[in-house]
């Protein structure tokens, strides 16, 4: 087809185009990688001698953290908490929005607008829920003359009251995306269902349910994600407290970089982070990518 | 949207006579329940303090919410940031993405693959997992406090990679060839007939990706610490920390100040929106 010069003059042409973006990536992704490993291996220097390596040192300090076992433990009782409950009710409301309904545009609308809000700002929302005394859950509590929960103060209650809003933030996302599997589906099936008068309870368990489980992978791999990446509402839900009941891993993270200046021991957790992440992935390139037929 | 058959339509007439059926009752319930919250904001934002917790339809609206936001924290310098951030990163995205796209639906580069796959890593690992040393680096290059700092290590998106090469990938050939009989080089051929062919891309990658940089918070609250750079997230989340004291209608006017953009962007293109979620889906 080509020369061999042309040919060659192509691949250096293809190698100049994937350089920015090669540059970058290197520089903000890779780079990092490595050196958060590296990192993690080592106790940094004071005035100016060299740093002392200490192998897998960190790791054994991380292990013997009470604390870090409770923010690992939050996390996953976060993930735990979160997750199933936004892709049920996702699919919940996708199956609402589908059906024939008064006033559709509106319904779906108020189901995903929740997701282009900030995270920020959806906490500073709920903050006003949430707050003890003034808080509108209190008041309104306080009208049926029971005496309010302490939403964020209570280490009893806090990471559930974290999790309600992570729910309440998400949910809407991952319909979108069940509401596009559920158009795509053939009606013939619900037809012949139908006719065999298949009840619906057993048409969704049969064979809405199976055929929407790529979508349902793809949701999962992605809930995963967020339990792991979004951290922003802590910052004004409850800064991790009280007594880190609602610390997560990249809050512990951020904490131990920028408000105990510990780097290393930053550096370590974050290889925590970057395992949980690579184990996603695995199940995403091996799992969904079996499972799932790119259109 | 879909079409109904005849039978959903006689089932229609039917129904519409009855009261709205369980499912109809609970779809609206959830729907209220949900766009509770933000209804609510709006409630505080535009009525006095005294009436936050008390439902008075009769309640006096007022602005000075708005206006006191707006007057006790830089929120025009923080609306500038934003706006210069968000289109920065956008457009930086779109010539680094395209032209690696373009690299891989195109060009025999070696070990593509591999590099593809490398790529792909970064649907994984974000930058903001990276805080710690993507912060040494950015001070390293000088960055910190900018708005470059901000945006720059999102500009080689893996995800805007992906979906360009995808798209570059389904255009024929033979769009190539025509162009290059007419004379165009690689860069001719790029500008002419691929990204031209790409446009519904681009849009949904811009709207997913001015949104997600619009709500970004954690590494731009690690690498801004002035009004300067500052964006609009981080600004809300400085103003309105609990410890510091400010009363909540303001902090709702802020809130709703800060969000305002982006939902009447979204109210007005909600189509264009929600088509572009989904497209970033299938990855």
């Amino acid at each position: 087809m080509y020369s061999l010069n042309a040919y060659r003059g192509m691949q250096f042409y293809g190698v100049l185009l994937l350089l920015p973006a090669a540059i970058l990536l290197i520089t903000f992704a890779y780079l990092p990688t490595a050196n958060t490993l590296i990192n993690s291996l080592y106790i940094p220097s004071f005035r100016g001698e060299p740093r002392t390596f200490v192998g897998l040192e960190n790791y054994q300090d991380l292990l013997s953290d009470t604390t870090f076992w409770q923010v690992a433990r939050n996390n996953f009782l976060y993930a735990l908490g979160t997750i199933p409950t936004s892709i049920a009710l996702a699919l919940g409301m996708a199956l609402l929005v589908n059906a024939r309904l008064p006033g559709r545009g509106m319904v779906r609308m108020a189901y995903f607008t929740p997701t282009i809000l900030p995270m920020i700002a959806a906490a500073n929302i709920w903050m006003f829920f949430y707050a003890p005394q003034i808080g509108l859950f209190n008041k309104l509590l306080s009208i049926v003359g029971i005496s309010g929960i302490n939403w964020l103060g209570d280490p009893n209650v806090a990471l559930s009251s974290v999790i309600v809003m992570s729910v309440w933030k998400e949910a809407g996302f991952f319909m979108i995306f069940y509401l596009a599997a559920l158009q795509s589906m053939a009606p013939e099936l619900k037809e012949a269902a139908d006719l065999e008068g298949t009840s619906r309870w057993s048409f969704f368990w049969r064979v809405t349910f199976p055929l929407l489980m790529p979508t349902t992978l793809f949701v999962l791999i992605n809930a995963l994600i967020n339990a792991v990446r979004v951290v922003d509402h802590l910052f004004i839900l409850t800064k991790g407290g009280p007594n880190n009941a609602t610390n997560l891993l990249l809050y512990y993270v951020y904490e131990n970089a920028f408000s105990f200046f510990d780097r290393t021991y930053a550096a370590t957790i974050t290889v925590v982070i970057l395992l949980v992440l690579a184990l996603v992935a695995t199940l995403k390139f091996t799992v969904l990518d079996r499972r799932t037929h790119y259109q | 949207m879909r079409p109904a058959t005849a039978s959903t339509s006689n089932a229609l007439t039917f129904t519409s006579l009855r009261l709205p059926s369980l499912e109809t009752l609970a779809a609206w319930l959830l729907a209220l329940i949900w766009i509770f919250p933000l209804l609510y904001a709006f409630w505080a934002a535009f009525h006095p303090p005294a009436f936050m917790v008390t439902f008075d339809l009769t309640a006096p609206l007022t602005l000075s919410n708005i206006i006191d936001a707006w007057t006790q924290a830089p929120f025009a310098r923080y609306y500038l940031n934003t706006f210069a951030l968000v289109t920065g990163v956008v457009l930086a995205q779109f010539v680094v993405c395209t032209l690696a796209g373009f690299a891989f639906a195109r060009f025999p580069i070696p070990g593509k693959n591999l590099l593809f796959m490398l790529v792909l890593i970064q649907l994984f690992v974000f930058p903001e997992v990276l805080i710690v040393e993507n912060y040494r680096i950015a001070s390293e290059l000088g960055l910190i406090d900018t708005l470059t700092g901000v945006g720059l290590p999102y500009v080689a998106s893996a995800f805007g990679i992906f979906l360009l090469r995808q798209t570059f990938k389904t255009i024929p050939r033979e769009l190539e060839d025509a162009a290059r009989i007419e004379g165009c080089g690689w860069m001719a051929i790029l500008w002419k007939v691929y990204v031209p062919l790409a446009k519904p891309t681009y849009l949904a990658y811009g709207l997913v990706s001015i949104s997600h940089h619009w709500n970004n918070f954690l590494w731009p609250l690690v690498v801004t610490n002035s009004v300067e750079s500052r964006p609009l997230t981080v600004g809300l989340g400085v103003f309105s920390a609990p410890e510091t004291g400010v009363n909540w209608a303001t902090v709702s006017a802020a809130t709703l100040l800060s969000i305002a953009p982006l939902l009447v962007a979204f109210l007005l293109f909600q189509r264009q929106f929600v088509q572009s979620f989904l497209r970033s889906g299938i990855r």
